[in-house]
């Protein structure tokens, strides 16, 4: 068995000529914490839709714990134990903040319609069940006062940590995370990064945008910098920061 | 005595058929045209049924759903994994076909002429030929549309399709096989149509096309956006209030040639009201998009 979570080789995709991805490679490694770094438009979240499953690549393949998922349907790739966050934040506002979670949770009994109405039982006993862990989850994130209110009624900080906490009811051990504390107050963005950092030790691999180095710094094991589609450079956060391939790039 | 049952009646066949579309429109957020030619399939079912086989009123009712049912399954399937729009265009699509096929294949359908002396009912020995018994038919068939919506609506099932309705990405990341989702509740929905279509067949004695046109349709999606989209008992009170109205201005006095184009006015009048001003309707919690809530 290979400890690389998820294995992306060569993919290549572009946009009316625009060159997002460029023969592209990178690993994440079980229980790692990785950092992707660049520039705006380096192709970064492009790579992130590519992996989900939302764009399919023109070229390379995903493989996503030994299995390659290349374009296959979002729906089957989170299902593979995928889960990933939005950088412009996608929950649905409207209902609660625990069905935000609630809706999380995998393969769930009564979302078979046979079930609902010949193992009514079975359905609302595993319903009952994940109410609970989902209050658990919320309980631990802080989030727990604000249960029943819809989810458009949270901060912008609070919205970004429950969408990571459906991560956490999806029980999937590959997490993307696009720009998980940008925008959002320092103490949640201390709040945040200790969550995340706690994640390895739940055995879950973590993939994370982020333009705010510091955090980058502070939680992730290795850091890829990437630039117009490309890898530029890869390593420890201290090599990449000192890389002078690096610095250029950012001063250019 | 039997006008205000007949009128009961009419409310509870229009209730069984915004309910069901409420579970496609109003719960999903799938705008369907089709919602009459469905009623119409179940309707010409049953009456070519019972008038050419004589088979008994609960077979065709299964045979009804199942169609329609089959028939909502060819039209979704190729639709729905594509994009919201196409969905639109192919119901209404399907509903302009059925009327077509219901008003020219004169030798089957009886075209325009429709199909006269649908025998009365019995389920179990038991008669079904006054208003009364007609209407207590109609409240156990509503009472068990609207028991299978909320069964529907209240489960994880029902989460996922309110979470299509609202983000269709959100619902996919979270491991939703959203093109099935929309399918199967379409396939559920045009099913519980039938259903009111064998209905009003039986109880009407004779169908004949213009019962279920595009209007039909727009009228029904009416009842749903007035009394509540998204809601358990806005169809139910949508129903009531449209199904009532127009009877109220037979009461007024007005000529009945008059009345039927009065009664076109003030639904269209009544859609614009509701859309600008409450577009939640009486009891909804949905209301219809404006198109920021999608990307």
């Amino acid at each position: 068995m290979s400890t690389e979570a998820l294995v992306v080789n060569g993919l290549v995709k572009n946009f009316d000529g625009i060159r997002a991805l460029v023969d592209f490679s990178c690993s994440l490694q079980q229980g790692e914490i990785l950092g992707l770094i660049g520039p705006n438009g380096a192709g970064k979240t492009t790579l992130f839709n590519v992996v989900s499953g939302f764009i399919p690549p023109e070229g390379g393949k995903v493989t996503l714990k030994g299995k390659d998922v290349t374009g296959n349907a979002p729906y089957r790739i989170a299902n593979r134990g995928l889960s990933r966050t939005f950088q412009n934040l996608r929950l649905i506002r409207q209902i609660s903040v625990l069905d935000n979670v609630l809706l999380s949770f995998r393969e769930q009994s009564g979302e078979r319609l046979w079930n609902l109405f010949f193992r009514w039982r079975r359905s609302r006993d595993q319903e009952a069940a994940n109410r609970e862990e989902a209050m658990a989850l919320l309980e631990e994130t802080g989030l727990a006062s604000k249960a029943g209110d819809p989810a458009e009624d949270l901060s912008y900080g609070q919205q970004k940590l429950l969408s990571l906490v459906c991560c956490l009811a999806a029980k999937s051990n590959v997490l993307l995370l696009d720009e998980p504390v940008a925008g959002i107050a320092p103490e949640m963005i201390d709040k945040m990064l200790g969550i995340i950092r706690e994640l390895p030790s739940k055995g879950k691999s973590v993939m994370l945008i982020e333009h705010n180095l510091d955090a980058v710094m502070q939680v992730c094991d290795r850091v890829v910098f990437m630039d117009a589609g490309a890898k530029v450079s890869e390593g420890t956060p201290e090599e990449v920061r000192n890389d002078p391939k690096v610095i250029e790039a950012y001063l250019d | 005595m039997d006008y205000l049952l007949h009128i009961l009646i009419l409310i509870g066949i229009y209730v069984i058929l915004s309910t069901s579309l409420n579970l496609i429109a109003g719960y999903t957020g799938l705008l369907s045209i089709a919602h009459a030619a469905f009623y119409g399939v179940g309707a010409y079912v049953a009456a070519l049924m019972a008038l050419k086989l004589h088979s008994p009123f609960l077979v065709n009712i299964i045979c009804a759903v199942f169609l329609s049912g089959l028939l909502g399954a060819a039209v979704g399937i190729p639709s729905l994994r594509i994009h919201d729009d196409y969905f639109v265009i192919a119901t209404f699509a399907f509903q302009v076909i059925t009327f077509s096929i219901l008003n020219n294949w004169v030798s089957f359908t009886g075209g325009p002429m429709g199909l006269p002396g649908i025998p009365q009912p019995s389920i179990f020995g038991l008669e079904i030929s006054s208003h009364l018994a007609f209407l207590v038919l109609v409240g156990i068939f509503c009472a068990l549309t609207l028991w299978i919506t909320q069964r529907i609506v209240q489960s994880p099932f029902g989460r996922v399709l309110k979470a299509i309705r609202e983000d269709e990405v959100f619902a996919q990341t979270a491991g939703k096989n959203v093109a099935a989702y929309k399918v199967l509740v379409f396939v559920i929905g045009a099913g519980m149509a039938s259903v009111a279509g064998v209905i009003y067949a039986y109880y009407i004695s004779f169908i004949d096309p213009t019962s279920f046109t595009v209007m039909e349709s727009i009228f029904i999606i009416s009842i749903v956006i007035i009394g509540g989209a998204g809601s358990l008992w806005g169809p139910v009170v949508g129903a009531v209030v449209l199904v009532t109205l127009p009877e109220i201005l037979r009461f007024v006095g007005m000529p009945s040639a008059i009345a039927a184009n009065v009664r076109q006015i003030l639904y269209g009048g009544l859609l614009v009201a509701f859309m600008m001003w409450r577009p939640r309707g009486f009891l909804g919690e949905y209301a219809f998009h404006s198109g920021e809530a999608r990307e």
